[in-house]
């Protein structure tokens, strides 16, 4: 037989009060976190006395939350964390784009000298044509990693872009009040970008073919 | 059946590298006329201007993805038959489903070699 459900005094559920504190934080994102402490902290003060156990517990879990939400803006504060949008990920970012750039010039040149070698494989005999066509075609294939780490890079950015955005967020919760906006939701094919994935989650083109194969 | 190299081949990618080594592995399996456009948007609008026996298409582009370029292509009475490759980094179940449903006629994955390149082609125009 399940347990009954934990009763406050006045006869709702400890679940029905959590759902309720849920509700109303939600509806008060930028609710400042002391104020929420110190009136809860007040409402304990004055109504202690006629708490049952369970609501007792239940209300000091909300105080400590409000704590907690108090030491965190506290040790933000302290990691001077305007550093890491200002200074740190735009350098970071910055470095990356370096990486890409340099790299895609390098490839360039490599793509320009194997070219120069096909030129001069059309004047060479069948067999040393063959030798010197099949060690450019070597390095085209290998010169495609330039598109691939691009690719990975541009993750990686956007993936900094979206720290830094979520860091001036809890910057602005914490000393504007500001809310935080809902994000969109992505468009259908924005969902399918997702650029090269990792060797070890990735299908290779043997998978792709079977898969494929699978719709005939 | 035999494959004329000399049709007209459209690559398509936003990246010119890889735009300069797909051209230069078509070479060496003597297709030489290779046409090239960096979106889906410039691709659709040679592809109603010329006659192209190929279409390999990156899907990661902008304004308009490779992805849209095939469901346009597909829905163009003239180009509904061109046969299209799709050469991207997108390797989930759900990309290669969503281009099949978009009708591509092969799909493959970077990074990738000649001879895959060779034996899709190949396949494809085979069947066309």
């Amino acid at each position: 037989m399940p347990d009954a459900p934990t009763r406050l005094a006045d006869g709702s559920s400890a679940k029905a009060l959590s759902a309720d504190l849920a509700r109303i934080s939600s509806r008060w994102p930028a609710c400042d976190p002391d104020m929420v402490a110190e009136v809860v902290q007040s409402v304990l003060a004055s109504m202690r006395g006629d708490l049952t156990r369970v609501e007792s517990s239940l209300l000091n879990e909300v105080a400590e939350l409000g704590r907690t939400i108090a030491n965190a803006r506290a040790e933000i504060a302290a990691l001077q964390v305007d550093d890491i949008t200002a200074s740190h990920i735009p350098s970071a970012t910055d470095e990356l784009d370096a990486i890409v750039s340099h790299t895609a010039a390098a490839t360039d040149s490599i793509l320009e000298v194997c070219e120069t070698l096909d030129g001069v494989a059309g004047t060479l005999d069948t067999d040393a044509a063959a030798v010197l066509q099949d060690a450019t075609t070597r390095i085209y294939e290998a010169c495609s990693f330039q598109d691939i780490t691009g690719q990975r890079i541009t993750k990686v950015v956007a993936t900094l872009k979206a720290i830094d955005s979520k860091v001036g967020h809890i910057i602005a919760t914490f000393d504007n009040r500001e809310g935080r906006p809902t994000p969109k939701p992505l468009p259908a094919e924005e969902s399918l970008l997702n650029g090269p994935q990792l060797p070890a989650s990735a299908m290779d083109q043997s998978d792709i073919d079977k898969l494929l194969a699978s719709f005939d | 059946m035999s494959i004329d190299k000399s049709m007209n081949v459209l690559i398509v990618d936003d990246y010119k590298t890889m735009l300069r080594i797909i051209r230069n592995l078509l070479k060496q399996i003597d297709f030489n006329n290779v046409d090239e456009a960096t979106d889906g948007a410039e691709a659709l609008s040679k592809m109603r201007a010329s006659n192209y026996g190929l279409v390999i298409s990156d899907w990661n582009m902008q304004p308009m993805t490779g992805l849209q370029l095939l469901q346009e292509v597909r829905a163009d009475a003239r180009l509904k038959t061109t046969p299209f490759i799709m050469i991207t980094a997108e390797s989930k179940v759900e990309n290669v489903v969503a281009a099949k449903a978009a009708g591509v006629s092969n799909y493959i994955v970077k990074p990738f070699n000649a001879e895959t390149l060779r034996e899709k082609i190949e396949k494809v125009l085979g069947h066309a």
